[in-house]
């Protein structure tokens, strides 16, 4: 590990490749999230209910496979009140022949099988966790933006949004690319990303700032390679640590938690990147200088003192 | 190298504690530090200890007569259960009910029917979750976290949303309110009735009810109008149009959706299922219990409210109603027909002190709300007003078809209806107000809860209540598991390699924040499903970051020269800054997140911001506790890191 710490990358010398792998990243992203749209999952767009009643205990397993076999998708199978009766829940939109369609092809296997009930069933969140859980995450932008601008300078604030909007896209983008299933996990993957994502970022941002008032020369693009090379073990120590979690979760979890580690897995890598090329590469075209940082100097020094 | 050298150069300049002679006092916690450290983490292990003794799934069986079972009932049961295979982990009696503790969730179904075949109309048999956890943890009021649908599977309730009632509710607001307009304008009107749809009001003349018609189309544009009668006679009928209709009913259903999850997941951690279901019915599943009365409990009360005024002496008799009080049956007050808001305008209602340390209710109420009761009340300054309770309930009879033998089950629905409430008007009334002069915190407490389990836009009816199965198979389940303990085994490995010593330090420190994590979410009565298992060492993967800032850190002061010692305090100093602004960021996040968003959001925002807290505590002062104890002022040549 120790020859990490002698590496001198010249990150910021390749920053015009880097910017264009990312605007390329983002159109594709932003072109299936507008085309392809996201393939909702049951948790929003809501489905069919069927109850099924057998004449002697089925596999819930071997109905699940059946049924996911059959092309259905998201499919919840749970017994319900008695072993003898089952509960479906699909993803499919209700229409009249659905619950007939399914209860002939659990017949198939020569069980005694009756509908008892199939209905449509609407999605398990609202519209309220739409609307306002969207306006939670623009005023929590808005006030880590003034937290920024307050503990750094305002440059600091547009690169740390300008990464965090790179990131949710890119990850949404994969999701409508491949047309992974999105669902409640999904989302709660991508407010990690979120959480990730801003974390890693001001890491760099700190030893950028520190960097830059202590360092004798003004050429920024080499201080930026500095403090970037010297947070570069860390880096890869905590997205080491997070990857190993992730791959674990993708190949050995299974089909619940596999979207979500996907998400998290794209975010993540997409995360330490932009954290560089996007957090920290856009602080040079928008001209941060030393003076943006010395005038505060005095004030954030008394203020870290404060700190227990 | 060199330029590197100059930047620390410079910033050691400004730290005192360089300076020889202060060295031998580096990297010492003072007592008080260490026993803050000892106590938390010993409330953190009460708490979280109660996971390790999951509930039990169990089949209870009480006898039918209500008398005691014999030991030789339940002996044919234990041997009709082992004899098919199923393994009994415990048998209890209690109050002559018998718990039977089973040790696999796949057995409980089969063993509920093969004990309730056997013993027939002897006994009921009902499934239960028998709780596990030892006493002497159970006199701190500490519980385990419950399982998640998807892993337990839960309760599962149908309700039904009564339309009917949802457009006579608004027909007789919407009746209320134009009265008051007409009373305003001076307009004299005779009577008004409210049928299924239609809403119609007598007038004395044509001429009165022509200028009514035109008063009220104004504010109601979603009637169609028609004029009926003349003279003495004429009557305005008032009818919701078709597309009105669906209005009202998509909003009553949806505002009850809306309060059921509010209800059932304030948090958003109970990971509750709340869901529409065909036209006019609501499913709602609930994770880790199988005791419906104790779900019942949880969907709360299907009430309604309406906000009325109290009746002037000479008020004439056929615009009132007289009422008793619910807590008092001989109690009565004589109401206003008048509605003046119901139920579903109520946002919240809670229960504090005033300036004065008397219990009060404060209670808020949506725009619309607002706006009604302030019309109503800057008028009726000194006067009474009300807050009726109606709680609609239903009564299931057996029906047996003398012909067929078929047994139905008739539904018998009835209304209940008293006050809760009977306050003076101080002042006009907003959006906000409160109600004080209660007698007790208890009181208030109740009519608080009272007035938010009446804030649903229809009344509901439990239709169906069921148990229902974990949504995941059990392959799927143990995969999952699997995964997780992997993960985190990886992340223990990962540190222990590339950190050594201080490597297991951070996983110690890792140990104990897996175990103040669970110990809050288990107060919190947080559920666990398997992507929270996953969310969980997710975190726990992450939350190394601030140990790997302070250990590279460390190394970094190391390579540039410093003493062991030094290097030590000067890491955590300085990685301190980084790790402080990076979670703060992160911690604003999930603060505006959980006090805006709902649900999972919510609920996704508790458990980042309790991981970030315990995290920083760990990684900040129990790494650092054990750091100081192992090399706090002593001589030390190396570091293993």
């Amino acid at each position: 590990m120790k020859p990490l710490s002698h590496l001198r990358i010249d990150f910021m010398g390749r920053r015009k490749f880097a910017f264009a792998v990312s605007a390329l990243l983002l159109i594709v992203s932003i072109g299936a999230i507008l085309f392809q749209q996201l393939n909702l999952g049951l948790d929003f767009t809501g489905g069919t209910l069927i109850e099924v009643r057998y004449g002697a205990s089925p596999s819930l397993d071997a109905i699940r496979v059946l049924l996911e076999e059959s092309g259905f998708q998201d499919v919840s199978v749970q017994t319900f009140g008695a072993s003898t009766e089952v509960l479906i829940r699909l993803q499919q939109a209700f229409d009249a022949d659905v619950g007939g369609e399914v209860v002939n092809l659990l017949r198939a296997d020569g069980d005694t099988v009756n509908l008892v009930r199939s209905e449509f069933v609407g999605s398990q969140v609202g519209d309220q966790l739409r609307d306002q859980s969207g306006l939670g995450l623009l005023v929590a932008l808005g006030v880590v933006m003034l937290y920024v601008a307050f503990r750094f300078q305002y440059k600091f604030a547009i690169g740390a949004l300008l990464a965090l909007l790179h990131d949710v896209v890119i990850v949404v983008g994969v999701f409508a690319l491949f047309q992974l299933d999105f669902d409640l996990t999904v989302l709660a993957a991508i407010l990690a990303v979120i959480g990730y994502s801003l974390n890693d970022t001001i890491v760099v941002y700190d030893r950028v700032r520190e960097a830059i008032r202590t360092s004798r020369i003004d050429d920024m693009p080499q201080i930026f390679n500095e403090a970037i090379n010297a947070t570069l073990s860390r880096t890869l120590a905590t997205s080491g640590t997070t990857v190993l979690v992730l791959l674990a979760l993708l190949l050995l979890g299974g089909d619940m938690i596999e979207n979500f580690a996907i998400a998290l897995l794209v975010g993540i890598v997409v995360g330490t990147f932009s954290s560089i090329y996007i957090a920290a590469a856009l602080l040079l075209p928008l001209k941060l200088s030393r003076e943006d940082l010395i005038p505060t100097k005095k004030e954030l020094d008394e203020e870290e003192e404060e700190l227990p | 190298m060199m330029v590197n050298f100059a930047v620390h150069g410079e910033s050691v300049h400004s730290i005192p504690f360089v300076i020889e002679g202060r060295a031998c006092m580096l990297n010492r916690y003072p007592l008080w530090k260490y026993l803050l450290i000892l106590v938390v983490l010993v409330v953190g292990l009460i708490y979280s200890l109660p996971n390790l003794f999951p509930e039990d799934p169990a089949i209870q069986i009480s006898s039918a007569q209500g008398d005691s079972l014999n030991e030789q009932q339940i002996d044919r049961v234990e041997t009709a259960l082992s004899e098919n295979g199923i393994a009994i982990k415990a048998l209890e009696e209690e109050n002559g009910q018998w718990l039977i503790r089973l040790r696999q969730d796949d057995d409980q179904l089969p063993a509920r029917d093969i004990a309730a075949d056997l013993l027939g109309d002897e006994a009921t048999v009902a499934l239960n979750l028998a709780e596990a956890t030892p006493e002497w943890l159970q006199a701190f009021s500490a519980s385990p976290m419950t399982l998640g649908l998807d892993l337990r599977g839960g309760v599962h309730f149908l309700l039904e949303v009564d339309m009917d009632a949802a457009l006579t509710q608004r027909l007789e607001v919407n009746g209320s309110a134009m009265r008051e307009l007409l009373r305003d304008e001076r307009i004299r009107y005779r009577n008004t009735e409210v049928e299924e749809r239609s809403l119609s009001i007598d007038f004395a003349s044509a001429e009165d009810r022509d200028t009514a018609r035109s008063l009220i189309s104004r504010d109601f544009p979603e009637f169609e109008y028609s004029s009926e009668g003349d003279g003495r006679a004429s009557t305005l009928i008032m009818t919701l149009s078709d597309q009105s209709v669906n209005e009202i009913q998509d909003y009553a259903i949806n505002q009850n959706l809306t309060t059921l999850r509010n209800r059932v997941n304030e948090l958003g951690v109970a990971e509750p299922m709340v869901q529409r279901q065909g036209p006019n019915q609501i499913v709602v599943e609930l994770p880790g219990i199988q005791d419906t009365v104790a779900a019942k409990r949880i969907v709360g009360a299907t009430a309604n409210l309406e906000f009325r005024l109290e009746a002037r002496p000479d008020t004439p008799e056929n615009e009132t109603e007289t009422l008793t009080f619910r807590n008092e049956p001989g109690r009565t007050a004589e109401l206003m027909r008048d509605v003046i808001i119901t139920g579903d305008s109520v946002s919240s209602a809670s229960n504090s002190f005033d300036e004065n340390g008397r219990p009060q209710v404060n209670i808020d109420l949506d725009g619309t709300g607002g706006t009604l009761m302030n019309r109503a009340t800057r008028t009726n300054i000194g006067r009474n007003m009300a807050v009726l309770f109606i709680e609609h309930k239903s009564e299931d009879t057996v029906v047996t078809d003398p012909e067929t033998g078929e047994e139905t089950i008739e539904r018998e629905p009835y209304v209940e209806r008293g006050l809760i409430s009977l306050a003076t008007i101080q002042s006009a009334l907003g959006n906000s107000f409160r109600i004080t002069g209660l007698d007790s915190p208890t009181e208030a407490a109740e009519l608080a809860l009272l007035l938010r389990s009446g804030s649903l836009a229809a009344p509901i009816y439990f239709v169906q209540e069921r148990t229902i199965g974990p949504s995941l198979g059990a392959e799927n389940i143990e995969r999952g598991l699997l995964s997780v303990q992997i993960g985190l085994l990886l992340v223990v490995l990962f540190m222990l390699v590339r950190y050594k010593v201080f490597g297991v330090f951070a996983n110690i420190a890792l140990a104990l924040n897996l175990t103040l994590l669970v110990a809050v979410m288990s107060m919190l009565g947080a559920t666990l499903t398997l992507p929270g298992i996953a969310g969980i060492v997710l975190t726990l993967g992450m939350a190394v970051d601030a140990n790997v800032l302070i250990f590279e850190r460390i190394r970094e002061e190391l390579r540039n020269g410093m003493s062991v010692q030094q290097a030590i305090q000067a890491g955590y100093e300085r990685a301190f800054t980084s790790i402080v602004d990076a979670n703060i960021t992160t911690l604003l996040v999930a603060v505006i997140l959980f006090s805006i968003g709902s649900g999972p959001v919510k609920g996704f925002a508790v458990t980042l911001s309790i991981g970030i807290l315990t995290s920083l505590f760990t990684a900040l002062m129990v790494t650092r506790a054990m750091v100081n104890l192992a090399y706090g002022s002593k001589p030390v040549k190396k570091l293993w890191i």
